[in-house]
């Protein structure tokens, strides 16, 4: 398991747009932002210049609870990416606000064989880059 | 009454080059030896040759040796002269190719549309490793395991050190997560259905040994050593529920076949394989992470398509060529031509009563991507014409099949054709 306070391994990181500088710095408010549309309330990711239900340009980064279910998850046992070593769990995890939207992102802090789908958790952020960017990660909830 | 016109197409010729982990010969040889062996196949020559159709074409990012050849390739390597040609990634798919091919032939663009693929991601990603011509061994090696798109996309971007490499477009979504092969994206997929449905290991294991066992009968095909289901559970985990014999195999090879206008192919030097229907819908996301139900994929919404533009039923199909660039693809392709019902693959595929050579229906005949090796999509109806055509040698379906599926892709990616022989 990847521990975060013990742990990070090697991460290829996003390059930083104005489209998505939100999402990848907003950790830096302990923040967890995706687009908003002010006028449906649909939230939208990824990131596109217009509301998908309403095609509207009142758009504008909002946070959100940073509280979400396990949708899906894998333990990943094979070596893809020097530094990043196995086994760790890529989940699927699907937001409080709106299970249609979801991330694929690390479950952290447990046990990788205690994952499952429908497990409860909490985004916990991953400072990298000299503290521009926060990856979004996610572990258990704390009950 | 909207006319189908995908009826007026057929399938005239096939070919294929060498097929192997690591031919170490230029894609573009491969691509000649299929392209001339189709248009042989038909009864053809090159002058009656004036359509191309491919899919991705060249200017393609993607793994080393995705693209082994483009439409401007083939065109000026067999001085063909064109009235209609496409290429390109943004298609149903790999077969999406051929689909397109056909309406073009239907619309009167073109007679006889040669489409192909080519690949040599095999000896592309081999990494300076010794050359191992028609490498056999016992274990495939999943290092070089990719698939599409399989390495990631990265820019230069301007982080501290100015030179870290950065994920960029939808790779920014997995890369950052070590996500970096379509192996644990389609784990998701396999995992969320055996939670939906109670699928096991089970089921993804008879589609593999299935496969194997075709492929030990294809003088063509990669991995040809006998494998059991004990075999399989001893495989190594790549991603659960993944093993490396869920995985296909990457190799070096060219597929072609040639799509006729039905009118123009009157003299052929084989009975014509009627194109009964295609399949190119996509009705969701076209994501592999945001897709509405991911025990689906798009598939779901191709087979859908293909079957509203056919009086044919599922029980008329006698043979059935479904991608496996991962095992649990082919599972989603029988649940979704409604070869079994939604979440009912766990049964279905038990044991291989309803999917090996002697079963009403088989599948994979030549082994699939997961054993004959990752032709990427064009095998698949390669296969389903050779068994139409009752050419299948050790490997030929015992049921003379008539009616035949073509599918290929998986995630958001997925296009199927229904074929059928007089």
């Amino acid at each position: 398991m990847y521990n975060s306070s013990t742990q990070k391994p090697f991460r290829i990181q996003p390059a930083i747009t104005i489209e998505n500088q939100h999402f990848w710095t907003g950790g830096q408010n302990n923040e967890l932002c995706f687009l908003h549309c002010q006028d449906c309330q649909t939230w939208i990711h990824p990131p596109q210049p217009i509301c998908p239900e309403c095609t509207g340009k009142n758009i504008k980064p909002e946070a959100v609870s940073g509280k979400g279910t396990v949708h899906s998850y894998t333990i990943n046992r094979q070596a893809w990416i020097p530094g990043f070593d196995p086994p760790y769990v890529i989940g699927l995890v699907e937001i409080d606000e709106d299970p249609r939207v979801r991330l694929m992102t690390n479950i952290i802090n447990c046990d990788v064989e205690s994952v499952y789908i429908g497990m409860k958790v909490s985004v916990i952020f991953e400072e990298q880059d000299g503290g521009i960017i926060y990856i979004p990660l996610f572990e258990p909830q704390k009950v | 009454m909207i006319e189908f016109l995908e009826k007026k197409a057929a399938i005239t010729g096939i070919g294929m080059s060498d097929v192997g982990r690591r031919l170490n010969r230029d894609p573009l040889e491969l691509t000649a030896d299929a392209c001339l062996q189709a248009i042989a196949d038909a009864g053809l020559t090159r002058k009656d040759i004036d359509g191309i159709s491919t899919w991705p074409g060249t200017g393609v990012s993607g793994a080393p040796g995705f693209s082994g050849a483009g439409v401007v390739d083939v065109q000026d390597m067999l001085r063909l002269n064109l009235n209609w040609y496409n290429g390109g990634l943004e298609q149903a798919g790999q077969l999406g190719s051929v689909i397109t091919a056909c309406a073009a032939v239907a619309a009167g663009y073109a007679n006889h549309v040669l489409c192909f693929r080519t690949v040599f991601e095999a000896t592309a990603q081999a990494g300076g490793r010794k050359p191992d011509l028609k490498s056999k061994k016992k274990e495939q090696p999943a290092a070089d395991k990719t698939n599409e798109p399989a390495k990631p996309k990265v820019s230069q971007g301007s982080g501290a050190m100015g030179m870290v490499p950065r994920a960029s477009g939808t790779q920014q979504w997995s890369l950052p997560f070590g996500a970096a092969s379509a192996a644990p994206w389609l784990a998701l997929n396999a995992q969320r259905h055996f939670h939906q449905y109670g699928t096991t290991r089970e089921a993804l294991c008879t589609i593999a040994v299935n496969a194997r066992r075709n492929a030990g009968l294809n003088p063509k095909a990669v991995y040809r050593d006998a494998m059991t289901r004990e075999d399989y559970f001893k495989g190594r985990m790549i991603s659960d529920p993944f093993c490396l014999y869920d995985c296909d195999a990457p190799c070096d090879a060219s597929t072609a076949v040639i799509v006729s206008r039905a009118d123009a192919a009157k003299n052929m030097r084989k009975p014509v394989i009627h194109i009964e229907a295609v399949g190119s819908a996509i009705h969701g996301r076209p994501s592999w992470d945001q897709w509405d139900d991911m025990t689906t994929m798009c598939l779901r919404d191709a087979s859908k398509m293909m079957w509203s533009r056919t009086d044919l039923k599922p029980k008329d199909v006698t043979v059935a060529e479904l991608y496996d660039g991962f095992s649990f693809i082919t599972l989603a392709w029988i649940e979704a031509m409604g070869f079994c019902g939604v979440g009912e693959a766990k049964d279905f595929l038990k044991d291989d009563r309803y999917i090996s050579l002697e079963s009403k229906r088989p599948i994979n005949t030549n082994g699939g991507q997961l054993s004959g090796g990752r032709l990427h999509g064009y095998g698949f109806l390669h296969e389903a014409c050779v068994q139409l055509w009752g050419e299948g040698g050790a490997r030929q379906a015992k049921n003379s099949p008539k009616v035949a599926v073509a599918a290929a892709g998986g995630g958001p990616l997925g296009g199927c054709l229904l074929l059928r022989r007089d």
